[in-house]
């Protein structure tokens, strides 16, 4: 079925038609209408949940800990500040290794405060152990997190659904909505591997020692570098797992493919933009227009930040003559983080691009289709690179 | 693509004494039972073991009389306070201790 509708509330479709069991959040813009949205479809019945309003995103966190730790499956919401505030319980939910979800209307965090939209919140948290995927439209929004929920209980690791503020949560837009059967045979009722059972009661996550020790059981049990180290292995197995539920998902419902990166018009691109989100449609205009004037270039959009498909962003982008970074983000004293991250995948690629990186955006500033096409056109007219320092762009400042 | 066996490994053990470690070397207080207060004791039926219950190591044990295990028993005195009849007193370890051996 085709409907028009926001972005927050395809993200409240997705999580109803997914039959999540436990949800448990705080109210925080632009993510609000999401969570009111699922209020409603709880106390209407037609999604089958305990809806727990919590005082505070920390505790939202925690409820979804305790409820998936008794095998439910539990989804939470939230945006910039209120994500930090439960970071605590996001170390937790990862290295207990439970299967929540979350969505993340990306905003911009304070001080100085802020309500628009960038993605300093979503990127800041990169190196928990979540894992983070990005949407375009509203129906990536629908769509990943069906597909969130399948990919975190088959791995065992927490998802976050991310999607820009405002520019996805609030705009409305076309977009199919699957049919409940189709989804329930996608994603069925699971059994997590380790859950609390009355029949067979167990500590979990427990203090580890620094070296493994024999369990009460006589059984040798991992210590916690044992356990951070399984971890890592997991995620680094997830990319392929993801590739194989993507196809899945593209087989019962023919939308998918692009897993990792979303490329436009880059088969024979000389030049690519790369970037995270909804920017990467805005990039499509301006490619289009570069194309005009017969400037070989392309846009790629990252869908998958953690784990990193480095190998899929290598294959993509080594060979090419520029790669422009967008980001709406950085790490502060540094650089982009995504800009840091690919050139990082491209170390070992014997065809290196040239790399600049931009940063754009922040705090809600608008971005102008003619700051990207001057931005790009000098990328692309530069021989060389401009040094490691991210150019801004649209800053307006008082000479 | 290789299937991989996710989530093989976290921190998951029976309750039990000795899943903390060597908890007995914490201890500071050592609980120690009044046998002549004690409801199992006194009544020579199987009930009250709030100590047993409760204890979050698992060390003492659902007899008659209840006996604490000292090489895991971390001295936190959750027994003590759960005793229904105070029968459970918290001595300090630094005072010689002969009585319940
Ligand atoms: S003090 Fe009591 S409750 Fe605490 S560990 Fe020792 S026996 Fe158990
Ligand atoms: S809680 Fe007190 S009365 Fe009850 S069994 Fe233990 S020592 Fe005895």
């Amino acid at each position: 079925m085709h409907i028009i509708e926001a972005g927050n509330v395809a993200a409240a479709i997705g999580v109803k038609l997914s039959r999540a069991q436990v949800i448990a959040a705080y109210p925080i813009t632009p993510q609000t209408p999401l969570t009111e949205k699922l209020s409603e479809f709880v106390e209407s019945g037609e999604l089958e949940a305990q809806y727990i309003p919590v005082e505070s995103e920390h505790s939202a966190m925690a409820v979804c800990i305790a409820a998936s730790t008794a095998g439910a499956r539990a989804f939470t919401a939230t945006s910039a500040n209120g994500l930090l505030y439960m970071v605590e319980q996001l170390h937790w939910a990862v290295g207990a290794r439970l299967p929540v979800v979350m969505c993340v209307a990306n905003r911009g965090i304070g001080a100085p405060w802020t309500v628009w939209n960038d993605q300093q919140d979503t990127i800041s948290q990169r190196d928990v152990g979540w894992i983070q995927l990005y949407c375009n439209d509203h129906q990536q929004i629908i769509d990943s997190v069906i597909k969130a929920f399948k990919l975190a209980q088959t791995v065992s690791v927490p998802v976050m659904v991310c999607y820009d503020g405002y520019l996805l949560s609030h705009t409305y837009m076309p977009f199919e909505q699957p049919e409940q059967s189709k989804v329930d045979a996608f994603l069925p009722a699971f059994t997590p591997k380790h859950f609390l059972d009355p029949e067979n009661p167990g500590n979990f996550n427990t203090v580890t020692l620094p070296d493994i020790r024999l369990d009460v059981d006589g059984i040798m049990a991992p210590g916690y570098i044992e356990i951070r180290h399984n971890l890592q292995e997991d995620l680094r197995a997830a990319l392929d797992t993801y590739v194989t539920i993507d196809k899945e998902f593209e087989k019962e419902f023919g939308r998918g493919g692009n897993p990792f990166v979303e490329e436009y018009k880059c088969e024979d691109a000389e030049f690519v933009a790369v970037c995270i989100g909804s920017l990467s449609y805005q990039l499509r205009d301006v490619v289009d227009i570069m194309r005009d004037d017969q400037v070989k270039i392309g846009v790629m959009g990252v869908q998958m930040y953690r784990p990193f498909p480095d190998q899929a962003i290598t294959q993509a982008l080594a060979g090419k003559k520029c790669v422009i970074v967008f980001e709406k983000a950085l790490s502060y004293g540094n650089q982009g983080a995504l800009y840091a991250d690919i050139k990082s995948a491209l170390y070992s690629s014997e065809k290196k691009p040239r790399i600049h990186n931009y940063i754009l955006g922040l705090g809600g500033r608008e971005i102008k289709t003619q700051h990207l096409l001057d931005a790009l056109a000098e990328s692309c007219t530069t021989p060389d690179t401009f040094g490691d320092s991210p150019r801004w762009i649209g800053l307006k400042l008082q000479e | 693509m290789v299937k991989r066996k996710y989530c093989d490994m976290i921190s998951r053990s029976k309750p039990g004494p000795g899943d903390g470690g060597n908890t007995g070397s914490w201890r500071v207080m050592r609980p120690v039972i009044n046998l002549e207060a004690c409801i199992p004791v006194k009544t020579k039926k199987n009930s009250c073991f709030n100590c047993w219950l409760y204890c979050p190591d698992c060390v003492v044990s659902k007899t008659i009389p209840p006996v604490i295990n000292y090489e895991y028993c971390k001295g936190c005195g959750i027994c003590a306070e759960e005793c229904p009849t105070g029968a459970i007193s918290m001595v300090a370890e630094a005072t010689p201790v002969t009585e319940e051996k």
